[in-house]
């Protein structure tokens, strides 16, 4: 287990140097052009990109799934970067906060998820390009057992698995 | 709990323990005896183990050995009784350890009732030396059965997720221990996420969700080998699996594109069969004892709610009808209760009802800020689930451990462990 695991993180650092140099290559794509537009800022169609220009979460309310106006807000604009950048697959990751049972949140995870992926789909994002996870209340990204670290934890986290050149 | 300590002499030595709370029966447990220095460290080490055992089944209190009268004691001769009585004990255990010849070490023991000058049990077991804990265990569950009429639970092990590391990056890894929490070793590297560990029948093997490839999905691992493959060959997440009560059958949850339904495999044919069919939630499955039944948790109802099907998927009934939300509900071995978590007014509870959902057969046994996941022990008298206490708000703080309680509610106990842990299946009795 551990040898696949390291291969597989091995092959994902190859992949975004692969990346890195190839945005730079195809001087004629609008992808490309982004970047020279900003030497210092992330290359356009990476993770850093979706995080910084896109918005790469969105939060739902307790024990829900559906997409409120924000959620869908930050969905569009992920819809429409997956379509400029046509080359790009992303993981959508669903997470619930601690306030629920573990199996049931597995299940609320992957609702949540998948109600990403649905709305992209319904923007015209070929559904093979958008994979699921749910994670449950195993992966908060706040540490408090407060109201408003529960409320950051009730995600989906959305990031690129594949690019130009992998 | 209540025991009837004998009022006449003639009353036979008994605890009736399907009442609540009472006091416990007072128990004498010498150091078994030996010859030499390695038989009487093993002996005193076994008395120590049933003392912890019988102590922690909240049924009986361990005297002190330093109110002993009688203190040099052949194994082979009738115990002095008046100096038993005189210092209120009412059972009294002698042992002995001896190393053999063949390097074997045999271990013996005679429970006395000591108010009516009588043996009630006396056992020899053979094993090797360094296996000396689970003679314990077994003598532990002698002493348990002889004096309540139960079935004991002490010669048995926990699976569980052992946790470690930040509360955001969280290293969850199958870990197996004695029920005691003696012997613990680990059983998948923590390089994967490991949840929801469960026995088989045999205790052979466990079922269990992991995280392999970043790929959740059911997993069947054999203890002793530690071989292990996906069961079944499922389009998307598979979880919260669990044994059928002959072994030959696992239970559990798929998710297909956010919906999650509850399948079946067969492990000699490898056939899947789906068993339930709704767009809502379908989780927790559980087999009843015999079979024929099976409870899982839903949310068809607009929130998590508990349910029983007949096994093929037919006729489901809703069983919790209380305020809050239910979950994990898990069918006691005996087949006359089911244990489930209960979430109401933001704190959580362990509680049992009846399968037949009749609303006044519902008792909470515990209540805090996390309590999940009820296991049964094999005799269907005591629960072990886990409790997590909140984080303070840079994540320090919070805790997560493993406790036991009576099916009464009484007695509850945390299990020890090292460091964090959670998701505990207790085995069946080994074989």
């Amino acid at each position: 287990m551990r040898m696949l695991r390291l291969s597989k993180i091995a092959g994902l650092a190859v992949g975004a140097l692969l990346l890195a140099a190839c945005s730079g290559y195809n001087g004629t794509s609008s992808v490309a052009s982004d970047s020279y537009a900003d030497p210092s800022g992330p290359v356009a169609g990476s993770q850093e990109d979706l995080e910084a220009n896109v918005g790469d979460r969105i939060y739902f309310a307790f024990d829900r799934y559906d997409l409120n106006d924000a959620a869908q807000a930050t969905l569009r604009r992920q819809g429409a970067w997956m379509k400029m950048h046509p080359s790009v697959t992303v993981l959508v990751a669903g997470n619930c906060d601690e306030r629920g049972t573990r199996e049931y949140n597995l299940a609320l995870g992957a609702r949540r998820a998948n109600s990403a992926k649905d709305f992209l789909t319904s923007l015209g994002v070929d559904p093979a390009r958008v994979s699921t996870i749910s994670y449950g209340k195993e992966r908060p990204t706040c540490m408090g057992s407060n109201e408003e670290c529960w409320a950051l934890n009730r995600n989906d986290i959305t990031s690129v698995t594949g690019g130009p050149a992998s | 709990m209540r025991i009837s300590a004998p009022a006449r002499a003639e009353e036979p030595l008994h605890i009736v323990i399907d009442q609540g709370k009472v006091e416990p029966l007072p128990i004498a447990l010498p150091g078994f005896i030996g010859k030499s220095q390695a038989e009487r460290d093993t002996g005193t080490n076994i008395a120590k183990v049933i003392s912890d055992d019988l102590e922690r089944s909240g049924l009986f209190r361990a005297l002190d050995p330093r109110s002993f009268i009688e203190r040099s004691m052949d194994f082979d001769t009738l115990p002095r009784f008046n100096d038993w009585r005189i210092i209120n004990t009412e059972a009294l255990v002698t042992g002995q350890a001896v190393i053999q010849d063949d390097g074997r070490l045999r271990v013996e023991f005679r429970l006395w009732d000591v108010v009516r000058n009588q043996q009630l049990r006396g056992k020899k077991y053979y094993t090797t030396p360094e296996n000396w804990r689970r003679i314990a265990h077994l003598v532990s569950d002698e002493i348990y059965t002889r004096l309540t009429g139960e079935t004991g639970y002490f010669d048995t092990r926990v699976v569980f997720v052992q946790e470690s590391g930040s509360k955001i990056a969280r290293r969850k890894r199958l870990a197996i221990m004695d029920q005691d929490g003696a012997n613990v070793s680990f059983l998948t590297d923590g390089f994967d996420m490991a949840l929801t560990p469960r026995f088989s029948p045999t205790a052979q093997e466990v079922t269990y969700l992991s995280y392999f490839n970043n790929k959740p999905r059911v997993y069947l691992l054999n203890i002793e080998s530690g071989q292990q493959e996906v069961v079944g060959d499922f389009p998307g997440m598979t979880f919260a699996p669990r044994f059928s009560p002959d072994g030959g059958k696992i239970i559990m949850s798929l998710d297909t594109r956010g919906n999650s339904d509850i399948y079946v495999m067969d492990l000699r044919n490898r056939r899947q069969t789906r068993l339930t069919e709704h767009p809502a939630i379908d989780t927790a499955p559980s087999y009843a004892p015999d079979s024929r039944a099976i409870s899982f948790e839903s949310d068809r109802s607009g929130r998590q709610q508990l349910y029983v099907m007949r096994s093929d998927g037919t006729d489901i009934r809703r069983i919790s009808w209380g305020e809050g939300r239910y979950a994990t509900p898990v069918w006691s071995p005996r087949g006359d209760l089911i244990a489930f978590t209960k979430m109401l007014r933001g704190r959580f509870y362990i509680g049992v009802m009846r399968p037949d959902g009749d609303p006044k057969t519902e008792r909470l046994l515990t209540e805090s800020f996390l309590d999940e996941g009820p296991t049964w022990a094999p005799n269907g008298r005591v629960l072990m689930f886990f409790r997590q206490t909140p984080n303070r708000r840079d994540g320090s703080g919070g805790t997560v451990r493993l406790w036991s309680v009576d099916l009464t509610g009484y007695n509850l106990r945390e299990v020890p462990t090292l460091g964090d842990a959670s998701d505990p299946a207790w085995s069946p009795l080994i074989k």
